[in-house]
């Protein structure tokens, strides 16, 4: 069985997803996802769909309960790349995918997790943030 | 209504040997028909053609037009028809060309005995079949001509402009009909993932009346729209439009509406931060 | 069905493993790209044809697909049907709810394969089986 190959960069995880996952490949990355979050302590996860032709309510699924478990790790979750014909077909379908941030690719994706951390961060005092660019880096 | 094949060898017969006289005949009849909006010389090209692929379909004595050894003819007349259909030639014209024949023939047998008519009875059934072949070439050559200037008209009423970085801006010009507000739908998605822009502005000024479906259109763009990554603004709605909107129950929710394009673009430049201020003027 | 249809090709396919739904979904493209349908129609009958194979298989205790080109005079189609032999559903109106799902999450089982197709038929009997069959036509 195949696994999908998740790469970290800086604080966050990027997963690419390829075409035509069993179902059984994707349960598989549910789980390797949630243990890679712990072991890295990421940030952030973001699933590119780019190559996915169909979303599917299975797919639907499993970009919920990554977001979810995510989310109970601390980590945020942003779907990108998602192709205008999946889009219009899930509209068509009715799959909301509520709770799901997305963004039209990886780069944005980085700024909106990024604007999502220092939205938190805004509440505490810390002098050492950065003006701006995406990816904030401490010394 | 296939030839016998003692009619076909004869009929090959009188096209090979008097040649020059029937392409001749037949090319005059034609300019006539033509009404000298076309050259003689090109004319006598196009029968010439003709003529040759005649010869070659009665390589099969029965004349079956249908038969491979129809297929050069077939395509000679499938051209003729497609050229004359661009050049805005009527279907009778474009038949025209092929029963001039008849006529043709008609002088070269005279009518002088039974066998002569019966000859020339058996011919014309042929010469008629590639005429009603010629009508409906014309006819789908026509038809893929509207076809395609529909789609050309499509484009170019739909453009997608770039209005800043990361804001694009739809202007819909007209009605829009199911098969329209699709295809505007499916362009304004694949130029925000081309783009990059996580911005569209959607302009309904030119858009004359909005009906439920209309609507419906634009509120499944938005909500793809928003699935994808980039968010959607309404703008343009004029004062008739917000009553039939309000009257007809239709609700955008949370999805931002303003009066004019300008309003919109600054709706959205606030929403990233941009600020204007006005350069204060130097005394000279 | 329309009198007068004109059966072109056919295709069976077995659906008994997680392997199969993607095959299910590859057969579906090559044959929807055959027929010509627009990359959004190809997109809606693929992800159907997804849904409705994962019943066949999850719900259904496994089945077989069938896949054909349809022609009816004035467009060319593809119709897909699904069988299997297995519980059946009970109350076949609440499963044509919009909205209505066993699986939890966001399934939304038939009704929302029904809107992705422009034909929708199914024949169901309790202890019998199912059989679906969607039709979806080049414009």
């Amino acid at each position: 069985m195949e696994r999908v190959p998740v790469l970290k960069i800086g604080e966050i995880l990027l997963v690419s997803i390829q075409v035509d996952m069993e179902d059984q490949t994707a349960l598989q990355l549910q789980e390797d996802l949630a243990d890679r979050i712990v072991a890295t302590g990421a940030s952030g996860v973001i699933i590119d769909i780019t190559a996915l032709d169909i979303v599917d309510s299975f797919i639907g699924r499993m970009l919920s309960t990554i977001a979810s478990i995510s989310k109970v790790l601390d980590a945020d979750t942003v779907v990108v790349g998602m192709r205008p014909a999946v889009a219009i077909t899930l509209v068509e379908l009715g799959l909301s995918l509520n709770g799901i941030r997305t963004a039209l690719n990886v780069e944005r994706g980085m700024e909106l997790i990024a604007a999502a951390r220092s939205d938190e961060w805004d509440s505490e005092p810390y002098e050492e943030r950065a003006a701006d660019g995406p990816l904030a880096t401490f010394s | 209504m296939a030839l016998s094949a003692e009619e076909g060898n004869r009929l090959v017969g009188l096209l090979t040997e008097h040649a020059e006289r029937i392409t001749e005949g037949w090319t005059d009849r034609v300019t006539a028909s033509m009404r000298n909006r076309l050259s003689r010389a090109e004319l006598h090209q196009q029968v010439q053609e003709v003529h040759r692929g005649l010869l070659l379909l009665g390589e099969d004595p029965t004349f079956d037009q249908a038969g491979e050894h129809g297929a050069e003819l077939r395509a000679v007349l499938s051209e003729l028809s497609r050229l004359r259909a661009r050049q805005g030639f009527t279907a009778t014209e474009t038949a025209l060309s092929i029963l001039s024949l008849k006529d043709t023939l008609a002088d070269l047998l005279g009518d002088s005995d039974l066998e002569a008519l019966r000859s020339y009875r058996a011919y014309s059934q042929v010469i008629d079949q590639l005429a009603l072949y010629t009508v409906e070439s014309y006819t789908k050559a026509r038809e893929e001509l509207i076809a395609d200037q529909a789609e050309q008209l499509l484009e170019l009423s739909t453009p997608v402009v770039k209005l800043w970085e990361g804001v694009v801006a739809v202007p819909l010009v007209g009605t829009l009909d199911s098969a329209r507000a699709q295809v505007v739908m499916e362009r304004l998605l694949q130029t925000l993932v081309d783009t990059g822009s996580p911005y569209a502005i959607i302009d309904i000024t030119g858009v004359p009346a909005v009906d439920t479906q209309v609507a419906q259109h634009i509120l499944k763009t938005v909500v793809a729209a928003r699935l994808m990554g980039a968010d959607c603004i309404i703008s343009g709605i004029r004062p008739q439009i917000a009553q039939t909107i309000v009257a007809l129950g239709i609700e955008f929710g949370d999805i931002a509406t303003k009066a004019s394009l300008a309003d919109a673009l600054r709706h959205v430049l606030r929403q990233t931060g941009v600020e204007f201020g006005r350069r204060s003027r130097r005394e000279t | 069905m329309t009198a007068g249809l004109d059966l072109g090709r056919s295709q069976t396919q077995p659906i008994v493993s997680d392997q199969d739904v993607v095959r299910v979904r590859k057969l579906v493209r090559t044959v929807a790209v055959e027929t010509k349908l627009s990359l959004v129609d190809q997109t809606k009958l693929v992800t159907a044809a997804s849904e409705l194979a994962r019943n066949t298989l999850v719900y259904g205790g496994g089945g077989e697909v069938q896949v054909s080109t349809v022609d009816n005079g004035r467009r060319k189609g593809v119709r897909i049907s699904f069988s299997d032999s297995g519980p059946g559903i009970a109350d076949l109106d609440l499963a044509l709810t919009d909205g209505y799902t066993t699986g939890g999450g966001l399934g939304l089982g038939l009704s929302g394969a029904r809107r992705l197709v422009d034909e929708f038929d199914i024949e169901t009997a309790v202890g019998e089986g199912t059989r679906v069959t969607v039709t979806k036509w080049s414009r």
